[in-house]
């Protein structure tokens, strides 16, 4: 498994996580997540060839819907759909430009 | 310039929409063209505590196609999430397949310059399409709708069997063709129903290791996509020839400018920390469904093709009638109507939008045959038949456009206008025998049209002589 | 006053006494509360008392749970009043849907009064991750109730209301249970739907019931259990009659004891939990020693598959379509701003954790093998339960710690749910309910059951509640 974690690795992790971390937060949570995956490594000491990971408790078949719009759950008029946002633009969600298209 | 030349391996990732009625995992409309944000839900918007629920219209739509790519159909799917923060991503990830996607291998066929292509495919897998962001053009903001978030998608991804440009362009045109054929896509790239990226490599032609390989991204339609790979070819083929390397990155088109160019490499690297989906069970698609589906897949257009062919039509009026499957039907209607396959496909090419009633096609093709009509009366009469749905017995009795074939009756008329024009006369007989034809007009004109014109032909010559 | 949901439901349905009039027994002790349960009440609970009485006037079937006052975990999304997951990144976030589970329970007549305290996103076991403040102890106002369902727990164990909606991930009801000295149960996983309860560890978060008795738990599970076709988890079978199995005969009964669950246990609480076991026993039980070998690993592995998921299910809270958000000069910037303001310590700590868990080279190593340890957990309690009805264990390894004792060592915070995760990791059902005290604070004895086993629970809660009376216990006023 990982060897310790480094200031580094958290660094980009919140980049991925998209978290703005201070450099006195980085710092503590360099030491806790060490600490954390120091302790994870107990893990490490199980065999674990042919083993199946789990997936749900107690064995399901994925159930299927039938093609009725709405049947699950009405759907929201503009207005109740951008109620909550920060930032609205006539009937659209409203963000800081983005920067690269194609994506 | 190097005179190595270089052969080019490119892939295609397809994305096709499915005109299923709700999206993927939700009931919310999936219909195109609505105003802005008013086709969400709570899933759709990523609202706290909302799960996902697969409909089954969107498992049988991609399974169809799976099968009509004779690809191998996972009984046990699974689902996974792809992580990635964007504004058109509500969820923060989308659900997709990774390990365990619906369709396996497979391949598409199609016909290019005259030969049968095969390009094999890596796999199909569902999953759901992102919301839609665009730029105001004033001000430093970018503008959401999510009505397109989380409309279904299967993504078509093709092993790096493609060599030019030309036969990515029609490897494209046939998937298109074949989700409309199955009816599960419109497939408009306009719209943006069916969408490509491009994997584009280039290596010394005759040699076995792949070069780098690029993406392409943002060709939004077919001549953009034959365009940008075209400059890719070029563009990789001058900096290998060079000595230098071609950098693994994912390039726009710009089809303003016919150029590409690399995105920022910031943005290169995803990370798309892919787990199974845990609010997903396996998809289990077990032998009743998979027969079933398998059972309801029309004839498929390629053996559409050369049934057509071999019903005596040529290979472009074969291909013309089966690039859509509606036409291709119609066609397959008049014909077991009773129409000859030939004589069906000129009236069926005159305009492929009209579709009158087969049994009429074919009673119109039946009358000519007998004569009971000229061939020139029958165009009036489809005309009146595509207006208003009449049949052609009934048009013909109707407005008495029985063509008359009675040779006392014509020769009577014949007379009277040969005895009409004797200068004309003179002219033929003075040895311009082009001059028939004002006859044959005249004959025609005093019998409504109605005459049989080789009669007609043959009873003036004789008068005429 | 009437206590408990049973005995309200029945006197309430017996015109007894009027939902009008429980219900506001219970408000003024609610604005008398000084631990900080409620993040908010219910503006509406007026009218839904009245309502119920209109139908009970009217001859109608007012429900199974009909005046009962009882309270959410802020947790779960409830139309047109505030729900914030313990979160500030929520703060004023009012859904325009509701979610199955307080569907369930209104639809039983339950009077819902509001929204309890509870650990931000469910990550805690002290209710101090609050972002809206801690909650205290009725038994011990300087001490924690437990987490992250601090504030349901304490609720029902201060009386404020009949019964308590939590969740459980890794022991979030069970625990908090044992240290207020209520009775509380995690079902099987997908016995209960989670749709419309803010995701924090998708494969292990169960919701559950509080009460002040197994046959109030048995009221509150019977009508928020069955399937769902908004949850795809949810299990597709038929729900018994969990009150009538309270009742049931124990019959042979064999309870597997697992040695791994009691070697490293603190004395009080081992005493405690084995002369409760005994009193089993005395009811005609038999004790069956039981292996659960891979038990010591169940932290490690819960903290990497639920953080995991966790990290995920938290990307959608960027600012962009609902909740806070934090100006920034870049869309990124935005996201990273909101997300840092919004997200307490213990948040980003496990959001973390779990993103670098899922990252590319990592994901084999980590997510991966941790599932598959779930695997040998799950197997361990499947070859148990070939030997025994119900495994009994202690809940916690210590009764209400103090406020502020733990937070500042996040791992030893994870290690008090070491006898609680290994069951969630499995999906089996658990419940706590109190077997005495230890210095004048309660403790409790944790049943676990197979898939699906809660009538078994409920069965053996119900005979040890016959039998003995430290769920009557009420903390002082």
């Amino acid at each position: 498994m990982a060897s310790k974690i480094t200031d580094a690795d958290v660094r980009e992790t919140a980049v991925l996580a998209r978290l703005e971390l201070g450099d006195e937060e980085i710092g503590r949570m360099t030491r806790e997540l060490d600490a954390i995956l120091g302790y994870m490594a107990l893990l490490d000491q199980l065999d674990v060839s042919g083993v199946e990971p789990m997936t749900h408790a107690v064995s399901l078949d994925l159930p299927l819907r039938a093609d009725v719009v709405e049947a699950l759950e009405p759907q929201l008029p503009v207005a109740e759909a951008l109620a909550d946002a920060p930032r609205t633009h006539d009937a659209f969600f409203e963000v800081p430009k983005i920067i690269e298209v194609g994506d | 310039m190097s005179a190595t030349k270089f052969e080019a391996v490119i892939g295609l990732e397809v994305h096709v929409q499915l005109q299923t009625q709700t999206k993927a995992f939700t009931s919310a409309s999936a219909a195109f063209g609505a105003a802005p944000n008013t086709h969400t839900d709570p899933y759709t918007l990523a609202l706290p505590g909302t799960l996902p629920v697969l409909s089954r219209a969107a498992v049988d739509a991609a399974m169809r196609m799976g099968l009509a790519c004779a690809c191998d159909i996972t009984r046990r799917g699974r689902f996974a999430r792809k992580h990635y923060f964007y504004p058109d991503s509500p969820k923060g990830y989308q659900i997709s397949q990774l390990d365990e996607p619906l369709c396996k291998g497979g391949v598409v066929e199609f016909v290019l310059d005259g030969t049968v292509r095969k390009v094999r495919l890596n796999r199909i897998h569902m999953e759901e399409d992102a919301g839609k962001s665009m730029h105001a053009p004033d001000a430093p903001i970018s503008l959401v709708d999510y009505n397109r978030a989380g409309v279904p998608l299967v993504e078509i991804v093709s092993e790096p069997d493609l060599r030019s440009a030309a036969e990515a362009g029609a490897y494209l045109r046939a998937i298109r063709q074949l989700v409309r054929w199955l009816g599960i896509s419109d497939g408009n790239m306009e719209e943006g129903s069916l969408r490509c990226d491009a994997n584009v490599s280039v290596r010394p032609a005759g040699t076995e290791k792949l070069g780098t390989k690029a993406e392409l991204k943002n060709m939004n339609s077919f001549k953009h996509v034959e365009a940008a790979i075209e400059y890719e070819i070029a563009r990789q083929s001058d900096l290998v020839a060079r000595g230098e390397r071609v950098a693994q990155e994912t390039r726009l088109w710009n089809a303003d400018k016919g150029t590409s160019h690399a995105m920022r490499s910031k943005e290169q690297a995803h990370d798309y920390r892919y787990f199974p989906e845990p609010d997903l069970p396996p998809l289990v698609v077990d032998d009743a469904w998979l027969a079933r589906v398998r059972d309801e897949l029309p004839e498929l257009p390629l053996a559409r093709l050369a049934r057509f062919e071999s019903l005596g039509l040529s290979a472009y009026d074969a291909g013309v009638l089966t690039a859509d499957r509606h036409t291709a039907d119609y066609f397959d209607e008049v014909v077991r109507a009773g129409a000859p396959a030939k004589k069906a496909t000129n009236w069926i090419m005159i305009d492929l939008a009209v579709r009158v009633p087969p049994a009429h096609l074919a009673d119109l093709i039946a009358l000519v045959d007998a004569g009971t009509i000229s061939g020139k009366i029958a165009k009036d009469v489809y005309e009146k038949m595509r207006a208003d749905g009449r049949a052609p017995r009934a048009i013909v009795e109707a407005e008495g456009l029985t063509q008359v074939s009675d040779a006392g009756a014509i020769e009577r008329v014949c007379r009277e206008v040969v005895d009409a024009n004797p200068k004309q006369v003179a002219q033929y007989k003075g040895g311009n025998p082009k001059i028939l034809g004002f006859f044959v007009g005249n004959v025609m004109k005093a019998t409504q049209g109605k005459a049989n014109p080789e009669m007609v032909n043959e009873i003036l010559k004789r008068l005429l002589s | 006053m009437i206590e408990g949901v049973a005995e309200i439901a029945r006197a309430v349905r017996e015109r007894k006494i009027s939902a009008v009039e429980v219900l506001e027994a219970h408000a003024a002790r609610i604005a008398a509360d000084t631990l900080g349960c409620f993040y908010r009440l219910d503006p509406t609970a007026r009218e839904q008392a009245r309502a119920v009485d209109g139908k009970i006037a009217r001859g109608e079937d007012p429900g199974l749970l009909a005046g009962v006052p009882v309270a959410l975990k802020d947790l779960f999304v409830t139309k047109g009043l505030e729900t914030t997951a313990g979160s500030k990144i929520l703060e004023g976030w009012v859904p325009p849907y509701e979610g199955t589970p307080s569907r369930k329970l209104r639809e039983a007549g339950a009077i819902v009064v509001g929204k309890l305290s509870m650990d931000e996103f469910a990550m805690g076991s002290s209710n101090e991750n609050s972002a809206y403040g801690p909650v205290r102890n009725p038994w011990d106002p300087t001490r924690v109730p437990g987490g992250s369902s601090g504030g349901s727990a304490a609720a029902v164990a201060a009386g404020l209301v009949a019964g308590a909606l939590g969740t459980d991930t890794g022991g979030s009801i069970r625990q908090p249970a044992a240290l207020t000295g209520t009775t509380g149960l995690k079902p099987t996983y997908g016995r209960v739907s989670r749709y419309g309860v803010v995701a924090f560890a998708s494969s292990l978060d169960q919701v559950g019931p509080f009460g002040r008795s197994a046959l109030d738990v048995a009221h509150l599970l019977q009508a928020i259990a069955g399937h769902d076709p908004h949850d795809a988890t949810s299990l597709d079978r038929p729900v018994p009659d969990y009150r009538a199995a309270c009742d049931k005969p124990l019959g042979a009964l064999r309870i597997g004891i697992p040695a791994e669950y009691f070697k490293d246990t603190p004395q009080a609480m081992g005493a405690s939990v084995s002369s409760a076991i005994d009193e089993l026993v005395k009811l005609g039980a038999t004790k069956v020693p039981v292996e659960l070998p891979h038990t010591r690993y169940g932290i490690a592995a819960y903290y990497i598959v639920a953080t995991a998921e966790a990290s995920s299910n938290l990307a959608r809270y960027d600012g962009v379509r609902y909740g806070l958000r934090v100006a920034g000069s870049s869309l990124a910037q935005m996201y990273a701003r909101t997300r840092a303001a919004g997200f307490g310590a213990e948040v980003k700590r496990r959001i973390m954790l779990g993103t670098y868990a899922l990252r590319s080279g990592y994901y084999d190593a980590y997510y991966l093998r941790a599932q598959k340890v779930r695997t040998l957990i799950k197997r361990d309690f499947q070859r148990a339960f070939e030997r025994c009805d119900v495994i009994a264990t202690p809940t916690a390894p210590s009764t209400a710690f103090a406020l502020g004792a733990k937070v500042d060592d996040p791992l030893e915070m994870y290690l008090n749910d070491v006898y609680t995760i290994p069951a969630s990791l499995a999906g089996l059902p658990g419940m706590s309910i109190p077997c005495g005290f230890i210095e004048g604070l309660p403790a409790g004895l944790q049943l676990l059951g197979p898939p699906l086993g809660e009538e078994m629970l409920f069965a053996v809660a119900g005979a040890y509640q016959r039998a003995t009376d430290w769920h009557t216990r009420r903390p002082p006023r």
